[in-house]
């Protein structure tokens, strides 16, 4: 499989150098699979697609793959310790302390070459946050196959893609109002109660029979 | 409006009314909403559809009907826990589905699968390729109005199908048959030598199949230049599978990726010409036939041992922090699995890339222009699951 040899670092190099100005990260992936991953900022994505879709050695022109990821607000404890004046002795203090990292949502595109037959090469994009901010740029101008697969992500994640032609739910009925795939979904607890015309009617039928019973009947 | 062609609009327009605008023809539009409960639609998924007379103007589909949120559930659920849950995805293929998980976990935790377990999930791959495009030619000639035969000729070979691969898994249907780094249990007495057998009358069958249906006029009028996908445009939507190599794109994941063990094989690639339904039928019907080339391959080649990796422990599997995207070339299309570990016995993400889905996306572009009832056609060349499209 030639996904190995594809440098990614080489990668990097490359579109550094075609599309100026652009902040791209590396991800290392611990796994031993090794399939690293670049993180490109919202306002050069639709560029750096391009590139990497017509660029001669790279011909991305198949986008295979397009998922959300949800990173929750991290909150890490750890012990320090501080030197203090402790009556009026310098002594060692341990004190805890509270760090958080802020959350973000995650747009995950894999891509393969058709016509070079290489990949994957995962490109990411992050949101600035989850309710505010939850925003990124829409590669469906540059590879079609993610219409449909950012709407998924847009619906069950909450992530809005800017510049998609036609955003809406896709699973999901319209009227919902959450996205399902988020860390902190609660399930509703009444899911299987359903007010349906039927509920009315048996209601109507026990009024009926009460009263039949009444009238000695 | 005085427009209205029919007694009943007049009566509409006298009671006030509001009509739909006319289209080129001159005709009121008619929206009809195809499904989620129609016989062509192959489960609960649904068209908007907008026509003018016959002339479809605007599809538009709508998902959800069968979704169960798949993927959440596997996000709560332990990787083994998982298996039998791949076996509901597209449920013509579970051991297909299967092969998919197991090879991103094997990815992902570095894990080695035996010679013999190697060539069982090539043995059960194939015949899993064998029986759906059977059975998706069968319905595709059902939609078409061949009424019955073709389909239960389908099913007939798929039903000796099923019976190997029950004395294999003990079910039909949904197997739960492979593990990381193997497969769960061996092939009994005497199975592959009923699988040779198997194999050996499937040209037959395909003979038979193909007299009837290959030269006849009515499948080529109603097949050929309709749902017309260009090259370009099929690379650019992600179409993979027998959708991709219809429009002439040589990309298939097991000569790609070489996975398993499938660079020992020697098979050709059918490539369609014209991207036509027609070309997506024969597609099927050549790739049956470099099936059971590699499935007589695989028979004489298999050899005894072990069919699990002894390392690895499935119950207690915790790999370590990472990712990994494991593709194979499932009878629709790549299937996809894309893991996220956080170095506990569950799945941090878990997502499926379904084929089914993905081949949905230039759905509309096909249909525009032709009739409705190339509509069914066309949805039936697609080759879709709902239990895969909406998961």
């Amino acid at each position: 499989m030639s996904a190995e040899a594809l440098q990614i670092e080489t990668v990097k190099a490359q579109i550094e150098a075609a599309v100026p100005g652009c902040l791209l990260e590396m991800v290392t992936n611990p796994s031993v699979c090794a399939q690293h991953s670049l993180v490109v900022a919202a306002k050069d994505a639709v560029a750096v697609a391009e590139f990497l879709r017509t660029a001669d050695g790279l011909k991305f022109d198949f986008c295979s793959n397009v998922t959300g990821v949800d990173w929750p607000a991290k909150e890490t404890v750890a012990k320090v310790k501080v030197k203090k004046l402790v009556d009026g002795v310098e002594t060692e203090v341990e004190e805890t302390q509270k760090t958080v990292t802020p959350g973000y949502l995650e747009a995950v595109y894999h891509l393969f070459s058709m016509e070079l037959k290489h990949g994957p090469l995962v490109l990411r994009q992050r949101t600035a946050g989850h309710e505010v901010g939850a925003e990124v740029a829409s590669l469906t101008p540059v590879w079609k196959s993610a219409e449909l697969q950012e709407r998924e992500i847009f619906d069950l994640f909450g992530v809005v893609f800017t510049g998609h032609p036609d955003l809406r739910r896709l699973l999901m009925w319209d009227e919902f109002v959450d996205h399902p795939m988020r860390r902190d979904y609660v399930d509703p607890d009444d899911y299987e109660y359903e007010p349906t015309a039927h509920d009315e009617i048996l209601r109507r039928a026990r009024e009926h029979a009460a009263a039949a019973q009444e009238a000695g009947r | 409006m005085s427009s209205a062609m029919h007694p009943a609009m007049d009566m509409a327009a006298e009671r006030g009314m509001q009509l739909s605008p006319a289209g080129e023809s001159g005709v009121q539009l008619l929206e009809v909403s195809m499904g989620p409960q129609h016989p062509s639609t192959h489960g609960v998924f649904r068209m908007d559809v907008v026509l003018d007379g016959e002339k479809v103007v605007k599809l538009k589909p709508v998902f959800g009907y069968l979704h169960r949120n798949h993927e959440k559930i596997a996000e709560k659920e332990t990787y083994l826990g998982n298996m039998p849950y791949t076996d509901r995805l597209d449920y013509i293929c579970s051991l297909t589905n299967n092969w998919a998980y197991a090879l991103a976990v094997e990815k992902l935790a570095g894990i080695e699968v035996p010679e013999r377990a190697e060539y069982l999930r090539v043995i059960t791959a194939e015949l899993t390729r064998l029986q759906n495009h059977a059975l998706l030619i069968g319905f595709l000639m059902q939609d078409m109005g061949a009424s019955g035969t073709p389909l239960m000729y389908a099913f007939r070979e798929r039903e000796k199908i099923q019976d190997l691969f029950e004395a294999l898994t003990g079910s039909r249907m949904m197997s739960n048959y492979m593990r990381f780094g193997g497969c769960r249990v061996d092939a009994p007495a005497g199975w592959l030598a009923e699988v040779g057998k198997m194999v050996a009358s499937f040209p037959q069958f395909l003979d038979e199949f193909e007299a009837l249906l290959t030269g006849n006029e009515i499948l080529m009028a109603r097949t050929q230049e309709v749902g017309v996908v260009t090259r370009e445009r099929a690379v650019n939507a992600g179409l993979t599978g027998p959708m991709l190599r219809a429009s002439g794109v040589n990309y298939d994941i097991r000569k790609v990726d070489g996975y398993g063990i499938y660079n020992r094989f020697p098979f050709r690639v059918p490539l369609g010409e014209h991207g036509d339904t027609y070309d997506r039928y024969m597609i099927r019907v050549l790739e049956m036939r470099e099936s059971v080339k590699i499935l007589e391959q695989a028979l004489k080649e298999i050899p005894d041992g072990p069919i699990q990796d002894p390392k690895t422990k499935p119950r207690n599997f915790r790999p370590k922090v990472g990712e990994a995207y494991g593709r194979i070339e499932s009878p629709k299309g790549e299937l996809g699995f894309y893991l996220i570990s956080d170095g506990t016995g569950t799945p941090y993400r878990y997502r499926v890339r379904p084929p089914s889905l993905i081949n949905l996306t230039l759905l509309e572009e096909m249909c525009l222009g032709h009739n409705v009832a190339d509509i069914v056609v066309i949805l039936g060349s697609v080759d879709i699951v709902l239990g895969e499209v909406d998961r």
